[in-house]
């Protein structure tokens, strides 16, 4: 047998000119939080509007998505909540998370080279995120009513018509940037849907779309 | 349950148009209850109980006559009762029969997202359908009367249907049919206004009540339940009727400009993705090291 031989042997960790963004935890958490956003978004829409009344159909029946929506409403909380506690250091705004969004017609335009280096997450990220976490909130806070109105004292009613829009609203708001979220998951950040699938980034996608980070772990790839 | 008789108006949570609707015009349906000559037997409470099949329900006594504080899901029709005492020092006692009032313009259909759980027919009755009722309860939300009651067991809610059963086959409500002095009479809207408004006038020129007056109220675009009070000034004081009762403001904006803006948002949001995808497409890194280009993504 001559040393000249190939051999192929199993890959640990990402091929080495990738980078790793989001580690299987992080991955499995927001899957979690997709998958459960996905059902009481659609299952919330099937109860807001009669035009797309059909989803509850499609969900199993109007008393079924009633019965579950709530439930996987509060699976989506603790989501956000999870990715609040593992993500929210690195989602903090800063001077150039302010430009950048003052200047966000460049990054709409694919100008993205006009625009302040981004750290881990852009600025536009950071705000989706906030955005979601404090819809979550007001969701978490006026969903348990609506839950439960048989539990509302007469005295109390009053409230019901102000939840309920809040909640309406908020849902809204959630609906917004998940469409953005995922068109720019999906088609307009080339490699980044790979990233919460296998975790792991080109250098070149990390250069572009976030060079602070890429610096970052590059200097500790040379000293670690 | 809603009748299959009654040419049907308005259907909850329904896009597009009523089938049917306007096939045929059916006169307005009304219930007068004349609260000065009710005597509180309840016959109306237990007329109701035994035409729509529900068992006589446990009383709660609460200091008064009244069989219980509040309707409930098996009990839609209640005689709430109130002591009073004018500044005279007379004593009364305030009789009134509690159940939906049947509004022109119903909250609780404006607010009911499930597609035919609530329907209301061209003769004006307001009628849940509990077939297709999810429990979701946004009708107590809508409800300015708080007449919807939910059924914990079953999910659903339910309330006074104005006896459509009988009334599609031409008979009164069994609340009327029960009454022993007259005082419920059931009829078109014109000719029970007709005669409220007479019999306020007899009220107002041949006895103290100088201030009777009939109860139809015009923020729910009146109700196919009026009332004769003899105080119409205060109509809380029987039993907190609402004096000027009103589908609120807010489930007004929830199912008129948010519902539109989150509709229209959707498919502008939709579009411009679409558009952005076309005009601009992805995001492509490139990697310039000594000239190679090398595409990664």
């Amino acid at each position: 047998m001559s040393d000249t031989t190939s051999h192929a042997f199993l890959r640990h960790g990402p091929p080495s000119d990738r980078v790793q963004r989001f580690t299987w935890v992080e991955r499995i958490m927001h899957w979690f939080t997709a998958a459960v956003y996905i059902y009481a978004g659609l299952s919330g829409l099937a109860l807001f509007t009669p035009y797309l009344y059909w989803l509850a159909i499609v969900l199993g029946g109007g008393p079924t998505i009633r019965t579950w929506h709530p439930i996987v409403g509060i699976a989506f909380v603790i989501g956000v909540f999870w990715m609040h506690h593992v993500w929210s250091r690195d989602l903090k705004l800063d001077s150039d998370d302010i430009k950048w969004l003052e200047n966000v017609k460049y990054y709409i335009t694919n100008q993205d080279e006009k625009l302040p280096p981004q750290d881990k997450y852009d600025a536009g990220q950071k705000v989706y995120y906030w955005g979601m976490f404090g819809s979550a909130i007001v969701l978490l806070l006026t969903g348990p009513v609506m839950w439960f109105p048989e539990l509302m004292p007469r005295n109390l009613h009053w409230v019901l018509p102000i939840v309920t829009f809040l909640h309406s609203a908020a849902a809204l708001v959630t609906i917004g940037g998940a469409m953005i979220h995922i068109y720019m998951s999906i088609s307009n950040i080339p490699g980044s849907l790979k990233a919460m699938t296998q975790g792991h980034v080109s250098r070149g996608w990390a250069m572009l779309h976030a060079p602070k980070w890429y610096a970052r772990i590059s200097a500790r790839e040379k000293n670690p | 349950m809603a009748s299959k008789l009654l040419q049907i108006k308005a259907i909850s949570g329904h896009a597009g148009t009523v089938p049917g609707g306007n096939m045929s015009r059916d006169y307005d349906v009304c219930k007068l209850v004349d609260t000065t000559t009710c005597i509180g037997c309840k016959a109306c409470e237990v007329a109701c109980l035994e035409w729509n099949d529900y068992p006589f329900h446990p009383t709660t006594f609460d200091n008064t006559y009244q069989t219980m504080p509040d309707t409930a899901w098996n009990y839609w029709n209640l005689i709430r009762f109130d002591e009073h005492t004018a500044p005279d020092g007379t004593f009364s006692w305030l009789m009134r029969k509690d159940q939906c009032m049947h509004c022109a313009d119903p909250g609780c259909l404006a607010s009911c997202p499930a597609d035919g759980a609530i329907v209301q027919y061209a003769n004006g009755i307001v009628d849940f359908n509990q077939e297709h009722c999810i429990g979701c309860q946004y009708c107590v939300t809508g409800c300015p009367f708080n007449i919807p009651k939910f059924n914990p067991t079953t999910k659903k809610v339910f309330k006074c249907t104005l006896c459509s059963d009988r009334v599609s086959a031409g008979l009164e409500p069994a609340c009327i049919k029960a009454c022993p002095t007259g005082c419920l009479h059931f009829g078109s809207k014109d000719d029970m206004k007709d005669l409220a408004e007479r019999r306020t006038k007899q009220l107002r020129e041949h006895t103290a009540y100088k201030d009777a007056g009939v109860y139809d109220p015009q923020g729910v675009d009146g109700t196919h339940v009026i009332y004769v009070l003899n105080d119409i000034n205060n109509p809380e004081k029987y039993g907190g009727l609402p004096k000027n009762p009103s589908v609120d403001p807010i489930v007004r904006l929830w199912k008129g400009p948010l519902k539109w803006i989150g509709e229209f948002g959707i498919v502008l949001g939709a579009v411009g993705i679409a558009f952005h995808y076309l005009r601009y497409g992805p995001k492509e890194a490139e990697i310039q090291s000594g000239g190679d280009h090398e595409r990664h993504d």
